[in-house]
């Protein structure tokens, strides 16, 4: 059977175009293709860039035809909305961003396309990442390409669908508290959130500056391993980035996991509305783990619980802070008025969605006086608890192993009139982000109707090599 | 309800958000559940725990302040809503 090229694995792409099997225009096209057959049913795309991609993809079959490719050259990607693209429309799933077109990039896309990149196009997500469903997208709901009746997850969804229904060969994503990995789970691909200051995230529209990280949702583990490589380290331009150097990813990966030591936090098991496949899916991967020779403990975070309310403190309060800037007055979009107060409050109030609202709504009010040391400092300390939880547990274990969500994906529109309850959707995945760990999600089997399942993986500060290995593993037992 | 009508008025005042009277009540009703459910911080005893702010523990990164032309300036008066003469039109904000 000959495979359609869109759906090669990153890695499988490299060897083919190195190898002349094919050239970067005809896997870009076979991308093109599958997005054209698809989108509008998936809605994993708000901007497409046919023209200027074909062009990339040239390009880079210059670079390769002259040996001087790299790693990523030739290779098409698409990148979250929310993720600025010089010359290239970014909406960030919002309609007071309809028109912008920034001058400017991030520096992880920076990093990529001067590779010699191919940028596919703009992913839908929830706006400005608000969400754990992608039904907070200006620009409609993604569909889940394993089943079109349920959400892909948020809030980068249209990332893992498009990398999941093979509409691109990998995808850039930002999480905040969730955004990779919970589509990443809901869609069956591999998502990293990287640990904080890991990566730059200059050029991203800003959700909650303490916590917000750019990484990559791919088919595999060695594929987020090369992502790693090429976009991790310090950058000038962003002064959370961290000096430490970057390691070797993808060497690291057939290290041996034989006797590191696994630790199961008993906290991410006793949930509520967790799902008995889910548990069994999670049960396989340990028995598999102790198969390998690793150390299973049973160990504790007691300040787990905590940790959806210390998030959905602080992210609305740097939410509502750093969405100020968008007002319509200097672009974007803005709405008819003379008055400058109405041309503030009736732009935002045309281009925000109900959910963005809600969190400026809930920030402002957090951080107002009277209320700020009762909210937004009371979450920092409670932050400052739910680090030590970690960095106590990783004293003992080499990684800990969780389900991703406690569900697989749920129906669109089954969640949407209650944000409370989608709030405490991101119970696994806050934890790690709140403290700024390291974390993996890497695709654990389906449920009975076909629906992936994730596992995540938690590493200490700094160690995605050590989460990427053990991901490595669990991935090639299950081929 | 934690948060009435009047009090999501002020805020929305503040955040610069008109809001629809339904939206008010609509929101004076989801935020308060939100802030109820936040009262389960009040379990925990955070005396004389420090805040986090970030995870990092860099402390003052620094850079010289220097003047560099952005070659930008065309493509950003291009994202401008409204422009004349090459400049930013904006409503009056004082009256002469």
């Amino acid at each position: 059977m000959i495979m359609n090229l869109n759906e090669l694995t990153l890695t499988q792409a490299q060897e083919g175009l190195r190898a002349k099997k094919f050239t970067s225009v005809e896997l870009t096209q076979a991308c093109f293709d599958r997005i054209k057959k698809r989108n509008k049913e998936i809605n994993a795309f708000i901007t497409v860039c046919d023209e200027s991609a074909l062009q990339e993809a040239m390009a880079a079959d210059k670079l390769i035809a002259s040996e001087k490719a790299q790693p990523l050259t030739g290779i098409p990607f698409a990148v979250k909305d929310a993720i600025t693209t010089a010359d290239v429309r970014s909406t960030g799933a919002a309609k007071i961003l309809d028109n912008y077109v920034p001058p400017f990039e991030a520096t992880v896309i920076t990093k990529i396309r001067s590779q010699g990149g191919v940028l596919l196009g703009k992913n839908n997500c929830d706006a400005f990442g608000h969400g754990a469903s992608n039904e907070n997208s200006m620009y409609g709901p993604v569909r889940n390409p394993h089943d079109t009746s349920k959400v892909a997850g948020g809030s980068s969804g249209g990332s893992a669908a498009a990398v999941a229904d093979h509409q691109c060969i990998y995808a850039i994503a930002e999480d905040t508290g969730g955004s990779i990995r919970q589509p990443a789970s809901f869609c069956g691909v591999v998502g990293l959130r990287p640990s904080y200051g890991r990566n730059s995230r200059y050029g991203i529209m800003p959700m909650a500056s303490s916590l917000d990280t750019v990484g990559p949702i791919t088919k595999t583990v060695e594929d987020t391993a090369i992502i790693m490589e090429a976009i991790a380290g310090q950058d000038p331009k962003d002064a959370t980035t961290v000096y430490d150097t970057v390691p070797d990813y993808s060497k690291g990966l057939t290290k041996s996991i034989e006797d590191l030591v696994v630790g199961i936090p008993k906290e991410y098991f006793d949930v509520p509305g967790m799902d008995k496949e889910v548990a069994s899916s999670i049960e396989k991967q340990i028995e598999k783990l102790k198969k390998f020779g690793c150390k299973i403990k049973e160990v504790s975070l007691p300040y787990t619980k905590y940790s959806i309310a210390v998030y959905y403190i602080i992210v609305p309060s740097e939410d509502s802070s750093n969405l100020a800037r968008l007002d319509g007055v200097r672009y974007g979009v803005r709405a008819n008025e003379k008055d400058l107060f109405d041309l503030y409050a009736v732009s935002r109030a045309q281009g925000f969605p109900e959910e963005v609202k809600r969190r400026i709504l809930i920030g402002t009010y957090a951080l107002s006086a009277g209320y700020y040391d009762a909210y937004y400092k009371k979450a920092q300390q409670v932050r400052t608890l739910i680090k030590e939880d970690f960095e106590k547990v990783f004293e003992d274990v080499d990684v800990l192993l969780t389900p991703t969500s406690p569900f697989p994906a749920f129906g669109i529109g089954e969640k949407a009139n209650d944000p409370l309850a989608l709030y405490l959707a991101d119970v696994m995945v806050s934890p790690a982000a709140v403290a700024g760990m390291p974390a993996l999600s890497i695709p654990a089997g389906t449920t009975k109707t076909g629906l992936p399942v994730g596992v995540q993986l938690i590493g200490g500060r700094l160690q995605e090599a050590t989460v990427l290995q053990f991901g490595y593993a669990l991935e090639q037992e299950s081929s | 309800m934690t948060i009435s009508k009047t009090e999501i008025k002020k805020i929305a005042e503040l955040a610069r958000l008109k809001l629809t009277t339904d939206e008010e009540t609509h929101h004076a009703k989801t935020i308060s559940a939100v802030l109820d459910y936040m009262n389960i911080l009040n379990e925990v005893d955070t005396t004389g725990v420090e805040p986090t702010a970030q995870v990092t523990g860099l402390k003052n990164i620094v850079r010289y302040d220097e003047v560099k032309p952005s070659g930008l300036v065309d493509k950003l008066v291009k994202n401008m809503p409204r422009v004349e003469r090459g400049e930013l039109v904006v409503p009056a904000v004082l009256e002469d």
